[in-house]
Formats: structure tokens, C-alpha cells, sequence
């Protein structure tokens, strides 16, 4: 809570300068964000994480949004950085702020809550208060939207894939847990918090009714086929009846703006 | 000669790195930017941003580049010398190791120590990873001596055991990381020159002096080593102070370098080789010939991990492999066919 106020401050302060016209954006909720006030005309650059809208993909990129460089980003000649507070390394952004570019940081949390004060942060930056308090209506809405379950949720695990090689397993307090908790299912590991790699003996322990990935995770191991030949999937229930679910990365762990959509996009995978 | 080229090479690499980058700004301009400072006004100046692009972000970081480079190359002369073995060089001590585990512990407790130490992360990670390569190589000596004679062999074993030690440090360390301090040590582990602004840069050339001294005072003492440490002691060398004096002092330059770069491999590695194969290997001209070349090498390989896929950065630690070892494998091919002949 008491991040909200002072990223308040922030951008309160910022909004006394003019508003800017060459933006760059780090972080994929953040663009999506600016694209969905309506204000995507004036991206100048985005990372890497920025998927969406497909228009700001088409956008210059800088790289992953954690791992920017000070001069790549000032190439692009911003007159400020909207970034999340997870964009980085720090002396990077501190290097922007001492040539004067303004770095203005959002909250990169992932709740509902965040992806709301991440809104209207964005929109009071941007002059937009009214189309931020309409975006937020949406999403709040569309939160309500979503059907309760009758009886015992679907258990869901969430595999971050990064090839064959590195599968990882989330625990509580993640993106993917929070999707899983707001679509009605429940994460089928409560163990430990973060991400674990994942071993055939704890997959089959977990039994998960559906195992879900990200788009990009699910083609880096090869598809469906690839993901049943790893060791322990096919003992799961979700092998067996080959319930796997792959949704875009940014659109399930982002909490963007359209944060619902996904959210019932995937509440109707895990009740079809 | 080889070395008022190598100074020629130098400067030019410097005005190159100052020159490319990310950010297109013209030659009239960076000479504006460049002097405005100094008092002398061109006819024409260069903009605001340009200026700070060129005198916080471009500058200090070809400058750091050029120190770091000197310092690994020059650790790796000595490491050379000292353990009369080709494949030595400065990681061998346990100096980067020791500071890649406490750079890595320092990323995946940094919520925990926050609480304790209010230092941001920008200064906590140098120093503990300065403080981490201090320590390693502290207890490298220990292991292999202590305090009376020191065994090289038992130094160089020491410092593998060490090295393995710290390795499966970080590998435990990335077990329990999230994904945000793995891509953080990841990053740290390929270095990246991007850390430096100037008083990164002066930090790392007062770590580094004492070594570049030590280096040009003592390379007939290094020669003599070459011979053997007994022969060298029958020279009148007091070869036990001069090989600590050379680990001490490796371990503070590099322990600098790679607190703000993270590890860059291979410069400290190859570019004495280099410079032996075009000079042969007395220290008087492979000491000041190395540092030179170390600090060409790693601007320039600054400059492509800049420029090669902006605005997008590459690890600088990928390039100077990428173009040293083929580079290298050039120069020993050619010394294998000129002996066949």
C-alpha cells in the first residue's frame, strides 16, 4: 500500500513536466498499458517482455527490460522511460536519471490490485485519468465476470520451460500461482514460494488434473509431444488425460490491462 | 617498437570507442562535448543529452575498459610467471570465483541483507564481491603455506580446490534463486562494462597502479623466475616476498576489475600469449606490451557488444572469446608452420 502512495508521488511530480512525445517503455504490462490508454503513438521503443499489443512488438527493442543498457535506451532519443520497478540493472536507470532523461517506475507487481494502481499510475503520467478510470472499470468488471466453481477446484501446475533442460516448477507467490488462484483452480504446489526445478517424483506427488505453460515455454520443450516425454508426466493425471493448457506469457503473467480476459480465458480451459 | 604500436592501436581504439555507440552523434560534436569542460568553445556545441551520453555513460566506460583490460591481461603475465605455466591465469587463485560467490550470494539474499546493511545493491555487490575475491585468495595462501614457505604447486591445487568449492556455491545459490536473481547473476557471471561511470573508473585504476608498478619495476625478477625458483634465489632474488607481493597484488587488481565488470574471461588468459608469440618472453617488454594490449582488446571488444546488435547489448566476457580465440588459433597455426619449415 504504502508503494501505491509514493509511486503516486512520483508520477505526480513527473506530471508537472510536459507531457512526453518519445516514450520508452520496459516491462510488457507497461507498454500494453500505454497502448490500451490509447497512447501507443508515442512509444518510441519497448523491451523485449513487450508482446503486446502486436503493434508494439514492431516497436525498436532494447533487450530484456532487466538487463537494459543506458546508451541503447538514450539511442532512441526518449524524452522519458516508463519502466517497471523491476527494469534494471539499477545503475542503469540510475545513468538515464544522470543525463536527465526522467525514468518514471510503476509498480511490477502481479495482482489484481497492482495491475489496477499500475492503470492509473500510467494514465495520470500520460494526462489520461479518464481513459484509465474506464480501463480499470473494464478490468474490474471483467473480474466480477468470472463464474464461481461449484466443488473441488482443478489442480493445476504451472511449468516455466526455458528448454528441455530447464523446466521449473511454481510454487506460491508467483504470477502463474495468482492466475491459477483468480481462474478458479488451485496451484498444485504449495511447498515452497518461487520456482523449483521440476523432478519426476514431485510431478507424479503433485498430481496435477492440468499442467500449464506459456506459449514460448511449451514450444521451447517441443510442443505437447515433447512435454509428454519428460519423466513423470505421463504418471500425472493431466498426462493421462492430456489436459496441458499454454496461453501467451504476457497475457497470463503479465496483469496487464486485459489481465480478466485471460483470467476467463483460462477459468474455461480448466471448466470446459 | 611493438610497444609505440601498440600505443598508436591504443589511442585509436579509444577514439573509436568514444566515437560508436547506440546513440549516432557526429565527430564535430563529440569534440564539442569533449572540450566544452576544459573551457574551449567550438563554433559549434554539442546538445545537452549528447554531452551526458558522452562524459557519464561513453567515456567512463572505454576508460574502465582500458584499465580492466591492462589489469587482466597484466594478472595473467604474472600468474604466468609465477607458476611457470602457460594455462595460468588470474581465475586461477580463486580471485573471481570468490567473487562471483559473494556477487551471486549478495543478488539472492539481497532482501535479507538490505535489512541489515541500508546500502543499495549498485555498491553492495562490488564490495562484497571484492571482499569475497580478498578473502578466497587469503585462504588460498593459507592452504598452501601459510606464512612460511610457499609451494606454488600447493597454490595452484588450493586454488582449483576453491574454484570447485565456489562453483558449487553458485550452483546451490541458483537452486534457490528466482528468476529475476538467476538472469542477475547470469549477467554478472558474462560481464559487462556498463556498470562504469567515473568513480567506478578511478576506484579500479587506484586497485590496479600498485600492480602496473610492481609489474615494470620487477620483470627481470619475473625472467629470473622463469628460470626456477631455486636459481632465482641463487640470483639474490627474495623469491618468497616477490611471489606473494605478485599474488597480493593480482588479487587487488583483479579483485577491482571483476567487483565492476563481472568475469570477463580469456584477456588475461591469451593476450600474454599473444604478445609472446610476436616477442618471445622477457618480461621487460611482455609486462608493458601486455597491458597495452589487454586495454586495446577490451574496448574494442566493448565497442562491438555495443554496436554489434543495438540497442540491444552483448555480454562483453561472449566477445572477447568470440574474436580472441580464433584470433589466437591464427597466431599458433602460424608458429607451427613456420617451425615445420
Amino acid at each position: 500500500m504504502r508503494w501505491n502512495v509514493i509511486m503516486a508521488l512520483i508520477v505526480g511530480t513527473c506530471t508537472i513536466h510536459a507531457a512526453p512525445e518519445r516514450l520508452v517503455c520496459l516491462g510488457g504490462s507497461v507498454t500494453e498499458t500505454v497502448f490500451a490508454l490509447g497512447s501507443g503513438s508515442l512509444v518510441a521503443g519497448v523491451d523485449d517482455s513487450s508482446t503486446r499489443p502486436p503493434e508494439a512488438a514492431d516497436r525498436p527493442s532494447i533487450g530484456y527490460y532487466r538487463m537494459a543498457s543506458a546508451e541503447g535506451i538514450l539511442s532512441l532519443n526518449p524524452d522519458a522511460v516508463l519502466a517497471s520497478e523491476d527494469a534494471g540493472p539499477p545503475h542503469v536507470m540510475e545513468q538515464l536519471k544522470g543525463t536527465g532523461t526522467p525514468v518514471i517506475t510503476v509498480t511490477g507487481g502481479h495482482t489484481i490490485p497492482d495491475a489496477l494502481t499500475r492503470i492509473h499510475a500510467i494514465a495520470q503520467y500520460l494526462g489520461k485519468e479518464r481513459e484509465g478510470i474506464n480501463l480499470a472499470t473494464e478490468l474490474e468488471q471483467g473480474m466480477k465476470a468470472i463464474p464461481p466453481v461449484d466443488g473441488d477446484p482443478v489442480d493445476v501446475l504451472f511449468v516455466f520451460a526455458r528448454g528441455a533442460g530447464t523446466l521449473n516448477v511454481s510454487g506460491t507467490g508467483t504470477a502463474a500461482d495468482e492466475i491459477i488462484r483468480l481462474a478458479g483452480g488451485r496451484n498444485a504446489v504449495t511447498g515452497y514460494e518461487g520456482y523449483r526445478p521440476l523432478t519426476a517424483e514431485a510431478m507424479v506427488t503433485a498430481a496435477p488434473d492440468v499442467i500449464l505453460l506459456t506459449d514460448s515455454g511449451l514450444g521451447s520443450i517441443g510442443g505437447p509431444e515433447g512435454l509428454a516425454s519428460i519423466p513423470g508426466i505421463s504418471m500425472t493425471p493431466a498426462g493421462r488425460d492430456n489436459r496441458i493448457v499454454s496461453l501467451d506469457d504476457l497475457y497470463l503473467l503479465g496483469f496487464g490491462p486485459r489481465v480478466h480476459e485471460a483470467v476467463l480465458d483460462l477459468h474455461r480451459k480448466l471448466y470446459p | 617498437m611493438l610497444l609505440l604500436l601498440l600505443a598508436a592501436l591504443l589511442i585509436m581504439v579509444l577514439i573509436t570507442g568514444l566515437s560508436i555507440g547506440a546513440m549516432t552523434i557526429p565527430p564535430g560534436r563529440i569534440l564539442a562535448a569533449l572540450v566544452q569542460p576544459l573551457g574551449i568553445d567550438l563554433p559549434w556545441t554539442a546538445e545537452a543529452q549528447e554531452a551526458a551520453v558522452l562524459l557519464q555513460i561513453r567515456a567512463p566506460r572505454v576508460f574502465l575498459g582500458a584499465i580492466a583490460g591492462a589489469a587482466l591481461a597484466l594478472g595473467g603475465v604474472l600468474m604466468q610467471a609465477l607458476f611457470r605455466n602457460p594455462l595460468a591465469d588470474p581465475t586461477l587463485i580463486g580471485v573471481s570465483a570468490g567473487a562471483a560467490l559473494a556477487a551471486a550470494a549478495c543478488t539472492v539474499f539481497a532482501p535479507a541483507i538490505a535489512l541489515i546493511i541500508p546500502l543499495s545493491p549498485v555498491w553492495l555487490v562490488p564490495i562484497a564481491a571484492f571482499a569475497g575475491g580478498w578473502f578466497t585468495v587469503m585462504l588460498v595462501l593459507q592452504l598452501a603455506g601459510g606464512y612460511g614457505r610457499m609451494r606454488v604447486e600447493q597454490v595452484l591445487l588450493a586454488g582449483i580446490a576453491l574454484n570447485a568449492l565456489a562453483g558449487a556455491g553458485i550452483g546451490l545459490l541458483m537452486l534457490i534463486a528466482n528468476d529475476a536473481q538467476m538472469r542477475d547473476v547470469a549477467f554478472w557471471s558474462f560481464g559487462n562494462l556498463g556498470r562504469a561511470d567515473w568513480h567506478v573508473g578511478i576506484m579500479v585504476i587506484l586497485l590496479s597502479l600498485p600492480l602496473f608498478l610492481f609489474g615494470l619495476r620487477f620483470a627481470p625478477w619475473l625472467n629470473a623466475l622463469l628460470l626456477g625458483e631455486g636459481e632465482a634465489a641463487m640470483l639474490g632474488i627474495p623469491v618468497e616476498r616477490l611471489k606473494r607481493a605478485a599474488i597480493l597484488l593480482t588479487c587487488l587488481a583483479i579483485g577491482g576489475t571483476v567487483a565492476f565488470t563481472g568475469l570477463i574471461g580469456f584477456v588475461g588468459l591469451v593476450v600474454p600469449h599473444i604478445i609472446r608469440l610476436i616477442t618471445g618472453p622477457d618480461h621487460r617488454t611482455l609486462v608493458p606490451a601486455s597491458a597495452l594490449l589487454g586495454s586495446i582488446v577490451l574496448p574494442l571488444a566493448d565497442v562491438i557488444s555495443r554496436t554489434a546488435v543495438a540497442p540491444v547489448e552483448l555480454p562483453i566476457g561472449l566477445i572477447t572469446a568470440l574474436i580472441g580465440a580464433p584470433f589466437f588459433l591464427v597466431l599458433l597455426l602460424g608458429r607451427r608452420n613456420r617451425e615445420a619449415i
